[in-house]
């Protein structure tokens, strides 16, 4: 097993108010996870503390990834050992050129797994390969991070990083929020093409557009803190004619009850 | 969450001790004047370096008109008044030139050789100064420097003079191009222009002198060394840099001094004439001792740069990288006389803990067509303050003059503060102006973007910060800019964990 998330819970570091409320998850190498909810359900939340951001604190239960304490590491050494998060709001960096950027970030991870760090030319040499396969335009690598890209352009040089630095484990935080048909397409493309039986994927989201590209493998359904429902891709559907509404409503009747 | 938890962490490490690396003390036998100032000591300053008539005058003239000034605290900075009489105004290494009585400048130049104190040229070679004599004196620069009241070593002389270029000390140009030391002296930073230029002109001890002539490209960077070492000393060194028509010269100036726990003086005046279609880059790495965690101790680094492009197609670019000093107070500025002459202003300026900066520039438009560049770039961090105050003036003669302002502040942490006072003063109806303004912060978003991709917190502040100053260290001279981006580094050491 890649992930195992077992009775998580985690609370905002500032105020102490709970979000996550026992959460568990499987992940196994190359499946697609898809978790949906309403808003508020605590989508976001989940992604952040797999992903180690400080303004979350676990109060419960414990993440076990590849065998390792995932709770144990701080941000930068999960992402070394192989978790990515791609943004729901990709940050700009001016000045810092994409390049700089990700050198920088594929020679930390490459030290991490004992390879040799790639020089210049090595590196451009890599990075051409990426490019093609994700349509890149050849100006990007000379552009500062994110600075003057449209949203779209953000999240699929999120989805590029990604396919760069090669993890075992890709969350998408709502990637496809505020993105046209064309721009989902693209980022859809671009999963499926890094889907690999060493590679897993959790993608959150709040719509199924998406997933209609994706087609994950398992669906689960957030609500309050927890996962309420899981199941196949059907999963989808269900929700896209019923919406949330009957799905928690019958959990709350089995709480009740 | 609030500001103030967000900024929390990154202040708790940011107060955490730097390293000031250039902050040892030199132990040599030296000259020290008394502490004190007095007409008597400006003579005896004076008499030390075996002064024409003319050189003495100028200096009672400036030290009677000092008397009548005020210091002045009009800049966002905060000092307690200065006590004047607590300074030592002189101070040399004792074997170097124009140590003795008697010492004339062809003597002092055969004893610096000779005979220059060991303890000061292991300090510059640990400065990694080159100096005459010294296993790096090969490198493609020139190099003057300057410990405390004079200068100990001028390198690559003869290679210069072979092309009629003149870079020597202040004294001893005194001494050997007295004509041309008369005929710009205190015409671009007259004696009685400010305070600290006033106290300079009275008590100058050293500094740099260069000379350009017609028609000539300087081969390599010339290069001045500053390194204050006795405690309570002033330094006050004066420059004059004279690019005579169709020349060009790269100028650098390098500084620092020890850890000492009571503020040091320096006050220069540096004063840059550029002649027909000449050139100049002025460029400096200011590293000055900022003072212990609350900047006590510091260098108090008062300065009056000017230079004026005198010529018709002249060019006069100063770019400054900051990072030293409890209180900066400097403003290299430009005035435009020649018809189509160029001034630009690159600067880096960073701040922290309680460091204190007002700086920026003037550009004084008077000829026709033009053109000034204003690029700031301040960084704050700690709880140190940081101002940029720049002032562009169109004279009424200047038809077609053309402006253009960039000051871009950036906030690590939330105790810090960045402050923006243009003066913009336009008395001619062609010209044309352009002002942009930013003020960011290093967000914990951004730190945690990097981080997400495996970069270090170390590696990426340094990272956002460069790219940050890129446009300003690209006009650094290489190795200039090398250094200005691992003194940032080092400066910031601690702003992380």
């Amino acid at each position: 097993m890649l992930l195992n998330v077992e009775n998580l819970k985690a609370e905002v570091a500032e105020d102490g108010k709970q979000i996550l409320k026992g959460l568990n998850l499987q992940v196994n190498p190359g499946e697609v996870h898809a978790i949906m909810g309403p808003n508020g359900a605590g989508k976001s939340t989940f992604s952040s503390v797999l992903a180690g951001r400080e303004d979350y604190e676990v109060t419960e239960g414990t993440v076990d990834f590849d065998g390792e304490d995932l709770l144990e590491m701080d941000a930068e050494e999960r992402a070394r050992k192989g978790l990515f998060l791609a943004f729901q709001y990709p940050v700009e960096i001016p000045g810092v050129s994409n390049k700089l950027f990700m050198q920088t970030a594929l020679n930390a991870i490459r030290e991490e797994k004992g390879l040799p760090a790639l020089d210049m030319f090595d590196f451009d040499e890599y990075v051409q390969e990426k490019m093609e396969l994700m349509g890149m335009r050849k100006d990007m690598l000379e552009r500062s991070v994110n600075v003057g890209f449209s949203g779209g352009e953000k999240k699929r040089n999120d989805i590029f990083q990604m396919a760069l630095l090669e993890p075992k484990l890709c969350i998408m935080d709502e990637t496809d929020s505020g993105l046209d048909i064309d721009a989902l397409k693209v980022v859809a493309n671009g999963v499926n093409s890094l889907r690999d039986p060493n590679r897993s994927f959790i993608v959150v989201t709040h719509y199924q557009r998406l997933l209609d590209y994706i087609k994950p493998d398992f669906v689960h359904v957030l609500y309050d803190g927890k996962i309420v429902k899981s199941g196949g891709f059907e999963l989808v559907h269900e929700l896209e004619d019923q919406g949330y509404d009957s799905i928690i409503q019958s959990h709350e009747a089995q709480l009740a009850g | 969450m609030s500001e103030a938890t967000q900024y929390e962490e990154i202040n708790d490490l940011l107060s955490k001790k730097t390293g000031y690396k250039e902050g040892f003390v030199t132990q040599t036998s030296v000259e020290t004047f008394e502490k004190g100032i007095s007409e008597e000591v400006v003579r005896a300053i004076s008499a030390k370096k075996n002064e024409p008539e003319w050189m003495l005058e100028f200096r009672l003239k400036a030290y009677r008109h000092w008397l009548t000034m005020e210091e002045p605290h009009w800049a966002k900075a905060n000092y307690n008044p200065l006590d004047y009489q607590d300074y030592s105004y002189y101070s040399a290494p004792e074997c170097s030139a124009c140590g003795g009585d008697t010492c004339a400048a062809d003597e002092a130049k055969k004893a610096e050789i000779a005979e220059m104190d060991l303890e000061v040229a292991k300090a510059f070679a640990a400065l990694g100064v080159p100096i005459v004599g010294s296993e790096n004196e090969n490198t493609n620069i020139a190099v003057d420097a300057i410990f405390d009241s004079v200068s100990v070593s001028t390198t690559k002389r003869e290679e210069l003079e072979k092309l009629g270029i003149i870079f020597c000390s202040f004294s001893e140009a005194v001494h050997e191009h007295p004509e041309l030391v008369q005929k710009y002296l205190g015409t671009v930073v007259p004696y009685h222009d400010n305070y600290f230029a006033a106290l300079n002109s009275a008590v100058a001890s050293d500094g740099t002198f260069v000379y350009i002539p017609e028609n000539v490209r300087c081969p390599i960077d010339l290069s001045t060394y500053f390194r204050i070492n006795e405690a309570k000393t002033g330094q006050f060194e004066r420059t004059i840099l004279i690019a005579d028509k169709n020349s060009y010269v790269s100028y650098l100036e390098g500084c620092s001094a020890p850890v000492r726990d009571t503020y040091q003086l320096h006050a220069a005046v540096v004063e840059v004439i550029v002649l027909d279609d000449a050139e100049v880059k002025y460029s400096t790495v200011q590293n000055w001792y900022p003072g212990d965690d609350d900047c006590e101790g510091g260098i108090l680094n008062f300065v009056t740069k000017r230079g004026i492009c005198e010529g018709k197609n002249s060019k006069l670019s100063w770019t400054q990288a900051e990072t030293g000093s409890a209180i900066t107070w400097k403003y290299p500025s430009c005035i435009l006389k020649g018809d189509n002459s160029i001034g630009e202003f690159y600067s880096v300026a960073l701040t922290n803990r309680r460091q204190q900066a007002d700086t920026g520039t003037k550009m004084i438009h008077i000829g026709k067509n033009t053109r000034s560049t204003i690029i700031s770039k301040g960084l704050s961090a700690g709880r140190s303050d940081n101002t940029y105050r720049g002032l562009v003036k169109i004279l009424p003669s200047a038809e077609n003059a053309r402006n253009f302002t960039q000051c871009d502040s950036m906030l690590i942490g939330d105790q810090c503060g960045a402050h923006t006072f243009p003066y913009i003063e336009v008395e001619n109806a062609t010209a044309k102006m352009e002002h942009e303004a930013t003020t960011s912060r290093i967000g914990e978003d951004q730190l945690f973007y990097c981080q997400q991709r495996g970069i270090s917190e170390q590696d990426a502040i340094s990272m956002i910060v460069n790219g940050y100053c890129k446009e300003v260290f690209k006009e650094l001279p290489l190795e200039f800019a090398q250094e200005a981006e691992e003194l940032l580094a080092i400066s910031l050491e601690g702003s992380v964990g």
